[in-house]
């Protein structure tokens, strides 16, 4: 990890109008991601995390604050190339992929509205991308319908690499699968990450995953950036309350982990009635 | 294909209007070699064998002026089918397109384009074809624009609520995230997935166009004589009822079979192509 | 010994598809005594949800489907029951909550008549003030502040983990003797699904309700059941107390569960080496935990 960030959130903030009232998605929330680190932005429906993640990727346009890429100044409407920087990952693989369209198809995508390779090597990119997600070559022609979720996933994860982005958004990449499949594409994202020198926005609800995926992480409460810190101090020392309830939450598998829960606080009871 | 043949299989009315589809096509097509008196497609007069019932010779019976009702149905239906298939040729294209850049692009776009549509779907179908029949020759080609100019708004309103709810879908989100052209989303990647449900919707409107063409030529709007036309045919025989029965019998039943066909075939194929209702 | 509340045995399910039958279920063994919280736990696929319906007795209107085995709830026989008989049943000896709450009450309804509805089932002739007035008692028992606000609302202008607890105080009003829990609170945030599952918890301790209580989080098992079956393929694979098989977990499939989870305390994200084979051993039962009547 370099001190360079890759990218910047600068006083970022989203309103909603939804007829005559004003719902703050985003409220002023200033970040640096750094060139090489996976940064977790976790926090439960309608911390905003969501929202700050499709900003980031230009689906929304902000309604106040500057995002910076390499220290440029992203516009509000994003060139080809600005597109190109920033790629995602769904949550949901089965609607992710076209059901309509093969598997090389959606993956020749990227190659075609880039640019990217020679026309005639494209195919074989596909087939390069394909086996680096630890899929066989000939997936390409296959239909999604025919693939399990945990492939599904993979061939999204080689479609973001297909722009050959520094910058993946993850948006819960492994919420809608197994744990045995997520423990995997888990694994595969740490190896692309490692490999390709990938940075990460992580984004998820999912604290355990985060322990042991992320660099720092972004707690997100109603909009507002809450805590911000590396994941050893999150999990060892957090400080805002809720943080510690959402540690508290996390349903565990072991005693040692009901032992952290348990040190860090239980919830409140004025906690518990706002909930 | 093994899915099916066995919904095929399972579901007997399916198969029949499989075969009915098949036989009305086939016949219309093969016409010349099918029928007994190929020439009495057009204008020939026969008056030693002018209306006469049912015979061997004569499945159908004979018309006023003593041609084969069997030849001129099966003649009729090559004029019905082809009517239908440019009738949608026409109007399949023009209402998705409307309906899918309606529903992808939202906003104004989607204001303008669907009142549009809804205009032309508030007239009675009927009405519409009429009065521009009325203004127009009645000719073949006009009857064909008539039925055109009112078939399309049907496709877009089906593709426009496809392509609004397909748009909420992920695809549709990663392929603009990596940038793909408006165009791209649109006919590459939203289309493919309205196809079941117009080629089925299609399937069903080839026996509705068979019906409303012929309601037309029954009216002396549509298709004129010599030409064979179902319609028409009812329409003259109509008057020679009931003595004449065979007339009119065989040409009605004639449009049930092929609207009949087409309609359970539709049904076969929503379900084969997974369509929701 | 009493009855078991509910007794399975031998249960298997097939599909009959254009390509032939599809086995789901491939003769599965299960009991929950009285008051006693029961967890059916395995990956997407692998059949616990359909055992859910086949209790509910909702797959057994499927044409396809075909059913074969022992489900006895209180000593009966379902498969003897009548379509009539086993809806009586559904709402109020035996009742359900789903993973959606919101979309499992009805939109267009306030809660107050939906509740009214569900009282209707074991007092006909309920009055609508007397039904408000037991709903309202219902909901503060599920922590719920304001019972009048909530009875006089839509389900959409009451929030997710809302829903849940409405769900839960309509689940237990009749006083079920079998409460049947399909995924309940996957779809709400962490923190309120802690929370419903502490309050279902108190609950049904309270009532002496038995739960099946079906998941793919071994976490959330781990909170709330007394004992667990940990189902793979449409079979159980092991079966034992909660504290013994968190514990101790002897079947491979188990441990390969087990292991994937990502932990609260770090140790990076788990190696997975492929050992499908060995998922397919034979079931392992812990002591203490043999079926009644010695099926396996």
């Amino acid at each position: 990890m370099t001190a360079a960030p890759l990218l910047v959130l600068q006083s970022v903030s989203k309103v909603f109008r939804v007829g005559n009232r004003e719902i703050v998605a985003v409220d002023n929330v200033s970040l640096d991601v750094m060139k090489g680190e996976c940064l977790a932005i976790v926090g439960e429906s309608g911390s905003g995390k969501s929202t700050v993640a499709n900003i980031v990727l230009g689906i929304y346009a902000s309604s106040g604050g500057a995002i910076f890429l390499h220290g440029e100044e992203l516009p509000q409407r994003r060139a080809s190339t600005h597109r190109r920087a920033i790629q995602l990952v769904q949550q949901n693989p089965l609607s992710s992929l076209n059901p309509k369209r093969t598997v090389g198809a959606s993956l020749r995508l990227p190659l075609d509205v880039h640019g990217i390779g020679e026309k005639a090597d494209r195919w074989k990119r596909v087939s390069a991308l394909l086996e680096e997600v630890h899929l066989p070559a000939d997936y390409r022609s296959r239909s999604p319908a025919a693939l399990s979720g945990g492939q599904r996933q993979r061939v999204a994860i080689a479609r973001a690499l297909a722009c050959e982005s520094e910058l993946v958004v993850l948006d819960e990449p492994t919420s809608a699968l197994d744990v045995l499949v997520q423990a995997r594409i888990l694994k595969l994202l740490k190896e692309l990450q490692r490999r390709r020198g990938l940075t990460y926005i992580f984004i998820t609800h999912d604290l355990s995953v985060v322990r042991n995926i992320a660099d720092r992480v972004a707690v997100f409460e109603k909009g507002r950036m809450v805590e911000l810190g590396t994941v050893e101090s999150i999990f060892t020392n957090p400080s805002h309350p809720y943080t510690r309830s959402l540690i508290a939450a996390v349903p565990v598998v072991t005693d040692e982990e009901q032992a952290l829960k348990d040190r860090l606080a239980r919830p409140t009871e004025e906690e518990f009635e706002r909930i | 294909m093994k899915r099916t043949l066995a919904i095929l299989v399972s579901n007997p009315l399916s198969a029949l209007g499989v075969i009915l589809v098949a036989a009305v096509v086939f016949s219309a097509i093969f016409a010349d070699f099918l029928v007994p008196f190929p020439s009495h497609r057009g204008a020939v007069v026969d008056f030693a064998n002018f209306n006469q019932p049912p015979s061997w010779q004569n499945l159908f019976g004979t018309d006023l002026v003593g041609r084969d009702l069997f030849s001129r149905v099966i003649f009729a239906y090559r004029i019905s089918l082809v009517l239908g298939v440019v009738v949608l040729t026409i109007a399949v294209p023009v209402g998705v397109t409307v309906g899918l850049v309606a529903g992808y692009l939202g906003g104004w776009t989607e204001t303008v384009l669907m009142r549009i549509t809804d205009v032309f779907l508030s007239i009675p179908p009927l009405v519409l074809a009429m009065s521009m029949m009325g203004l127009l020759e009645p000719t073949l080609t006009n009857g064909m624009l008539a039925v055109t100019a009112m078939w399309w708004p049907w496709y877009t309103r089906l593709v426009y609520n496809i392509a609004r709810s397909e748009k909420e879908e992920g695809y549709v989100l990663a392929a603009e995230v990596i940038g793909a052209s408006r165009l791209h989303v649109i006919f590459r990647e939203i289309l493919p997935n309205c196809v079941p449900a117009v080629l089925t919707k299609m399937t069903l409107d080839l026996g509705f166009v068979i019906l409303i063409a012929s309601s037309l030529s029954f009216l002396g709007l549509g298709v004129q004589p010599p030409t064979p036309d179902l319609g028409s045919m009812v329409a003259d025989g109509a008057k020679y009822l009931p003595d004449s029965w065979w007339l009119t019998v065989f040409p009605g039943l004639a449009i049930l079979v092929a609207v009949f066909g087409f309609n359970l075939l539709g049904d076969a194929l929503r379900e084969i192509l997974g369509v929701e209702q | 010994m009493t009855e078991p509340t509910l007794l399975i045995r031998d249960l298997h399910l097939s599909f009959k598809g254009y390509s032939g039958l599809v086995e789901v279920l491939h003769g599965i063994s299960m009991h929950i005594n009285r008051g006693e919280r029961v967890a059916l736990v395995g990956e997407s696929g692998s059949g616990k949800s359909v055992t859910a319906r086949i209790v509910l007795g909702l797959l057994q209107m499927t044409r396809a489907a075909r059913i074969g085995g022992l489900v006895a709830f209180e000593g009966q026989d379902i498969a003897q029951l009548s379509r009539r008989q086993h809806h009586r049943l559904r709402g109020t000896r035996m009742s359900m909550i789903f993973q959606d709450p919101t979309s499992s009450l009805n939109p267009v309804y306030r809660i107050s008549e939906q509740f009214h509805e569900v009282l209707k089932r074991t007092v006909p002739d309920i009055e609508r003030e007397e039904g408000d007035r037991r709903a309202a008692g219902l909901l503060s028992d599920c922590s719920i502040a304001d019972p009048e606000r909530v009875l006089a609302s839509y389900p959409f202008q009451l929030s997710g983990g809302l829903n849940q607890r409405v769900m839960i105080a309509m689940a237990l009003a009749n006083e079920p003797s079998l409460l049947i829990a399909d995924e309940p609170g996957t779809a709400l945030d962490v923190t309120v699904q802690a929370q419903t599952l502490k309050l279902m918890r108190a609950l049904v301790a309270r009532h002496n309700t038995a739960v099946l209580f079906i998941s793919h989080n071994l976490g959330v098992v781990r909170e709330f059941a007394d004992r667990v079956y940990v189902i793979y393929k449409g079979r159980i694979v092991e079966h034992g107390r909660t504290a013994d098989l968190f514990d101790d977990p002897r079947h491979a499939y188990t441990r390969a569960l087990m292991d994937a989870i990502p932990r609260l305390t770090g140790g990076g994200i788990p190696e997975i080496v492929d050992h499908s084979d060995s998922y397919l051993a034979p079931l392992i039962v812990h002591e203490g935990c043999a079926e009644p009547g010695g099926a396996r």
